[in-house]
């Protein structure tokens, strides 16, 4: 960090940059919730608000599936943050703390598994799913989803298990706690911000995740967000307004969550990455 | 539990192969065995061996599974995981690429019946097919422009920002913080607002430029301007995570090389070139791997703001593979999987050569 002066051009330029960097990534978000709130016939209109309406919230809520869809992804996005996060925790604790047979080999597969294309994975998983019959059950997406969130959280929450210090396991060791309890008492509350970043990964996994949502889940009230905001603009029709609206309320639960995960963000993303 | 057993047994059993047990008595003497050892060895390849059966000297299979089976139980789930829902499919679908499997000949249930599959080996006759056709090399061409194209722009944009935000700055905060927005929305979400400004009749973009007298720009209708539409919105999304590893990468460089090179008179674009750069090679370099893992595979963009068109102009790689089964009719499911497993290897081939490059150059990583 620089502690001279700027010459003004420069000050300038950097505000401007900043300015430039600033409007660019807000507007859009922003026009989308202006919108939301403008009538129907108005979506397109480049004008602010002329008239205030929360119409397009209510047909959403009222008359669409939109609450089916909301509760459908609330129920993936949980199992698959709870599970995924717990079992990549154990097992980055096990990588980081134990030298184990097996180990190596693991920790290859996890970092190989990371670049997976869904391409690869997503007709196979489609034809088992239809054998176990599980298309258009929030379980089948959430064992899919475990397939994307577990190998990145288990490596991420390895790199985050080797910055607490070894004492405090040897310490727990002493007082007579299990290696287990060790883990759960001990080292797993300091690993809050490898928590934060993991459970946030997950979360976006899950609730943004298109491809697997729309191939496995069809019919209408069966479908999560990513599949139901589709059905606002389609070849049958384009509803923006109700989009707008929909997309808001997909939009904030993510950014609340995201604005919890943010402040551990940046040093839980170069802690694990630097790891690597 | 099983996989990983089975799998890790070589490591330890190797290394008593060449003698029996002697010395080795007194430590297993203190492992207290946990009774269920046997049943989680199972058919493990020492199993067998005569000296297992020597009173008070278990065999290494057992000696390791007291010492590690802690460990295995942690890891036991994720192994599960991905040995079940990753490996398995895998398995699958390489099975499935050699095959001539589409939706009229797999297994399925209709009503109450149950159709047997009844498609065949094929053997490599599908990638012969894929890699003998022009429409897999000019997707292949158009994603690496897209792959390149998208990554470059993303860590040029994204390094320059955290550098402006790395300095004393009034609203640095606020900066920083509006500039992650992208990252927190939905990504499908964003694309949606995309598509409604691209919108090529009423879209704000073309009304803004009506207004400045500029013919409208059929955004996602043409196919030069779809992909630059296309590209736009991926580094949009792809810019505010680059922000905040490069940040953290940023700060994690000492003030004071900054000082000591402006009292030897080093330029900014010196202090760039000689400090800043080397202090983030090594987030640039696992970052930059990770952004073009995910362009590469990157689905929603393009399905969501072109469908891969106009004209499959837009489309990518995995986006054509998901078309051939989820979006043509009838569904093949046996070229889809071909050409997950073409993507697959081509991002095997990419890692290996990246890190073999970094490995050059005395990286650690």
């Amino acid at each position: 960090m620089q502690t001279r002066k700027r010459s003004p051009l420069a000050s300038f330029g950097l505000h401007t940059g900043l300015v430039l960097g600033t409007v660019v990534a807000l507007f859009p978000p922003l026009w989308l919730l202006v919108t939301s709130f403008k009538p129907k016939s108005e979506a397109f209109s480049t004008a602010l608000v002329k008239e205030f309406t929360l119409a397009n919230y209510t047909h959403v809520v009222q008359d669409t599936y939109f609450l089916t869809w909301f509760g459908n992804s609330l129920v993936v996005v949980l199992g698959t943050t709870l599970i995924g996060v717990f079992i990549a925790a154990t097992t980055g604790y096990a990588i980081s703390r134990f030298r184990f047979p097996g180990m190596r080999p693991l920790m290859w597969v996890l970092l190989i598994t990371q670049m997976f294309p869904m391409a690869v994975l997503i007709v196979p998983l489609y034809n088992t799913m239809a054998t176990l019959g599980l298309l258009n059950q929030p379980v089948g997406l959430i064992i899919t989803y475990l397939t994307i969130a577990v190998p990145f959280c288990a490596w991420m929450m390895k790199g985050f298990f080797d910055t607490i210090p070894i004492d405090i396991d040897e310490s727990g060791r002493v007082d007579g706690l299990t290696p287990f309890g060790t883990f759960w008492r001990l080292v797993l509350p300091l690993a809050k911000p490898g928590i934060a970043v993991t459970g946030f990964y997950s979360f976006v996994t899950a609730w943004a995740e298109v491809a697997y949502a729309t191939a496995f889940m069809t019919g209408e009230e069966n479908l999560t967000l990513a599949g139901g905001l589709q059905t606002f603009v389609n070849r049958y029709g384009s509803d923006w307004g109700s989009m707008t609206a929909a997309a808001v309320i997909i939009a904030v639960p993510a950014a609340v969550v995201f604005g919890f995960a943010q402040r551990h963000l940046v040093s839980g993303l170069t802690a694990g990455a630097t790891k690597s | 539990m099983a996989a990983q057993s089975s799998r890790s047994v070589p490591g330890p059993a190797d290394g008593t192969e060449a003698g029996p047990v002697p010395g080795r008595g007194h430590e297993a003497a203190r492992g207290k065995q946990p009774p269920r050892q046997r049943a989680g060895s199972g058919a493990g390849a020492g199993s067998s061996r005569p000296q297992r059966r020597d009173a008070g000297a278990p065999g290494p299979l057992r000696r390791a599974f007291s010492r590690h089976w802690y460990a295995w139980t942690m890891v036991a789930p994720v192994v599960l995981v991905i040995g079940l829902i990753i490996g398995y499919p895998l398995g699958r679908g390489v099975w499935l690429s050699l095959t001539d499997a589409d939706e009229a000949n797999v297994a399925r249930d209709i009503g109450v019946n149950h159709i047997p599959a009844t498609y065949s080996f094929v053997g490599l006759d599908n990638y012969a097919a894929v890699l003998g056709d022009s429409v897999f090399w000019s997707r292949l061409g158009w994603t690496a422009f897209w792959t390149v194209g998208c990554v470059a722009l993303t860590f040029g944009l994204g390094l320059t920002l955290a550098n402006m935000l790395n300095r004393k700055v009034h609203g640095r905060s606020f900066y920083r913080v509006a500039m992650i927005v992208p990252w927190g929305i939905p990504a499908f979400v964003s694309v949606f607002a995309w598509r409604m400004l691209f919108n090529e009749r009423d879209g704000l973009l073309n009304k803004v430029l009506d207004g400045g007298g500029i013919e409208a720009v059929p955004w996602l209708g043409d196919p030069t301007w779809a992909k630059l539409a296309v590209i736009a919105v991926n580094v949009w999304l792809g810019v505010p995570f680059m922000i905040v590893a490069m940040l953290g990468a940023l700060q994690s460089i000492p003030g004071e090389l900054y000082e000591a090179a402006e009292m030897d008179g080093a330029g900014p674009w010196q202090r760039f070139r000689n400090i800043t750069l080397p202090g983030v090679r090594a987030v640039s370099s696992t970052v930059i791997l990770l952004s073009t893992i995910w362009t590469f595979n990157m689905f929603p963009v393009i399905f969501l703001l072109t469908k891969g068109g106009p004209e499959d102009s837009t489309e990518i790689l995995v986006t054509y593979a998901y078309r051939l089964s989820f979006v043509n009719s009838p569904r093949d499911f046996a070229t889809s999987a071909t050409w997950g497993v073409l993507i697959l290897l081509l991002l095997v081939l990419f890692t290996m050569v990246y890190r073999r490059a970094l490995r050059r150059q005395g990286e650690v990583w």
